[in-house]
């Protein structure tokens, strides 16, 4: 990300903010992506955003001619999976380019620069760029005892996202962590570790949850923006409708098997050599919203439920602790022991109150009773 | 618990039965099939069967129905006879009522041997129902929230917005799931009581639901 580009003067370094002046076509081309190239990348973005294929003109236009925004890439407590998820693709793609080209003027995992260079890297890009840099936030960020569990350059990260976060144009939240918190988050969150959302109220947040994200959701935002020029439709969670307006249940491609109902019973058994529906071995499919079926990851590979393994509901706010156990259907009943389903309980209270019944039934028949006293009588 | 011959008195209007006997129809009925929902056994032969797909259409069509009975019950506690109405289910607010309850309670603990007679509500029984009529509502909830997830940002959907801030998705499964067990804890008790009742107090205590009657040593005020 962020290397050498020939266009222009060109004093290419890392974060040379006179790279601003390039369209993405024309980094495109100096790159040796091919138009054709160009533009299939434009209609499976078209295609990303829900929107009708007729847009993908609009959508080359718009990239032809946008100027590409500064966007900086700041690490909180994650584990750099989203990371990780946007740079491993097998191969070099449009898509990672456009990303590449994003003028990425600070990104801790992988920049060149250190200490106070890039520190100083950061200040200058949100100092010039106040109210048009996209921030992109990885990680939870944690607030409990002034958030000193969490600091880089000596500043803790609340501080940080505080002082980035205000000053963008937007900030999106890549990945469940940066999103809701995610595992970090999860009972009993030692660091009190909370979403972007939470740490920065005031700030414009775009919420990508998923474990990781997927990077085909992070293009489509951000060509979202330099196409229509704002940020896409969100859900109540803060999720761009285009990624997470349908449930995964709704749209998978075991569903059929699922309504017919065929099912996984055992690991391994016949049924899940046949690719049967994995709602029995604690699916979390119906529970969750997200484009997995229909883009799935690593350049429409595979997804997990594909893959054989039920949804986790990794996109959804506190998975780890509203989503477990993850091979069952049901959660736990709280304020009892470990393993204490619903339907154990629930058959409990109902022998319990069958026998005491038969009980006081039993006391009753063999007991007199007497007339009614005159004013026990009514009518 | 009388010799006496015996006033009939028309108690239970025609609308008051009908909701009885759908409630118990559709409880049965979503019971059946929700735990079908919650925990099936492979019951599609082939792909092509649609087992599940039938098994939910009948809990979601026995579901509004539900919705409307209990609805209609609630709307009738304004317009029906006093037996039916309201001020029935909370029998504390008067002192009659007050009386009565503590009489009952006397009864049921086996402490006083004589029958407190009841034409309308046992003021135990209507503290049961309002219990019970939450949990009606907390099942409706909860159970058009989840249904509504096929179509998020619909009509639905955004009506019952308030359901997904109170509760996380599977908290919401397991609040419907959980409640049909205290439905059922329900169901023993009102089976029951209207069993014992109708043995101790010889007033039609269970023909009643079927025919609107109940007799009374006294004729009705």
């Amino acid at each position: 990300m962020g290397k050498k580009s020939n266009c222009g003067e060109l004093e290419a370094l890392e974060h040379d903010l006179l790279k601003h002046d390039c369209s993405i076509g024309q980094i495109l081309k100096e790159r040796g992506v091919s138009r054709r190239d160009f533009l299939k990348f434009c209609s499976a973005m078209t295609a990303a955003m829900a929107l009708p294929a007729s847009f993908a003109p609009r959508v080359a236009q718009a990239l032809d001619e946008v100027k590409r925004p500064t966007l900086v890439w700041l690490e909180m407590q994650s584990c750099t999976g989203d990371t990780e998820a946007l740079l491993r693709s097998a191969n070099p793609t449009v898509a990672e380019i456009v990303l590449d080209i994003l003028s990425v003027d600070y990104h801790e995992t992988i920049m060149a620069a250190a200490g106070h260079q890039a520190e100083g890297a950061l200040d200058k890009a949100i100092a010039d760029f106040k109210g048009k840099y996209i921030c992109v936030i990885e990680g939870s960020i944690s607030m409990k005892d002034g958030g000193i569990y969490g600091t880089t350059g000596g500043k803790t990260h609340l501080e940080r996202a505080r002082q980035v976060c205000g000053g963008a144009l937007a900030t999106i939240a890549v990945g469940t962590c940066a999103s809701y918190g995610g595992i970090a988050a999860a009972v009993p969150n030692p660091t009190g570790a909370v979403g972007v959302r939470d740490a920065v109220p005031g700030a414009t947040v775009i919420n990508l949850p998923g474990c990781p994200v997927n990077a085909d959701n992070l293009t489509a935002t951000i060509v979202h923006y330099l196409v229509f020029g704002k940020i896409p439709a969100l859900d109540s969670h803060g999720r761009p409708l285009f990624a997470y307006g349908k449930r995964i249940h709704d749209n998978c491609e075991r569903r059929p098997h699922f309504d017919a109902g065929q099912y996984v019973e055992h690991w391994g058994d016949d049924g899940h050599r046949k690719g049967f529906c994995l709602y029995k071995m604690g699916c979390k499919g119906p529970a969750t919203f997200h484009n997995c079926p229909t883009q799935r990851y690593n350049e429409k590979t595979s997804w997990p439920i594909a893959a054989g393994h039920p949804c986790a509901g990794c996109s959804e706010p506190q998975f780890w602790d509203t989503m477990s156990p993850m091979y069952k259907r049901l959660p736990n009943v709280p304020g009892f022991g470990i393993e204490h389903t619903a339907d154990k309980i629930g058959l409990g209270l109902v022998a319990g109150a069958g026998a005491a019944f038969a009980v006081h039934g039993m006391l009753n028949a063999l007991r007199k009773d007497k007339e009614p006293a005159e004013e026990n009588k009514e009518g | 618990m009388s010799d006496n011959c015996k006033f009939k008195c028309y108690i239970w209007e025609l609308p008051v039965r009908w909701c009885h006997w759908i409630n118990m129809f559709c409880i049965v009925l979503l019971s059946v099939t929700g735990f079908l929902i919650g925990t099936p056994f492979s019951f599609g032969s082939s792909t092509s069967s649609f087992t599940m797909g039938w098994i939910r259409f009948i809990h979601f069509s026995a579901a509004y129905l539900f919705t409307v009975s209990v609805i209609s019950r609630l709307i009738w506690s304004f317009i029906g006879n006093k037996y039916s109405g309201w001020r029935e289910f909370f029998p504390l607010m008067t002192d009659a009522g007050r009386k009565k309850t503590v009489r009952m309670l006397r009864y049921y603990m086996l402490l006083d041997k004589d029958v407190p007679e009841t034409i309308g509500h046992n003021p135990l029984a209507t503290a049961a129902y309002v219990c019970l009529f939450a949990i009606y509502s907390l099942m409706i909830l909860t159970g058009f929230a989840l249904y509504a997830q096929h179509a998020p940002q619909g009509a639905m959907h955004k009506a019952l917005g308030f359901m997904y801030v109170l509760f996380s998705d599977q908290g919401m499964r397991l609040t419907h799931h959980i409640s049909m067990w205290f439905i059922f804890g329900f169901v023993i008790n009102h089976i029951y009581s209207a069993w014992l009742m109708d043995i101790k107090e010889h007033g039609s205590e269970i023909s009643s639901m079927f025919s609107g009657y109940k007799f009374t040593v006294r004729k009705e005020k």
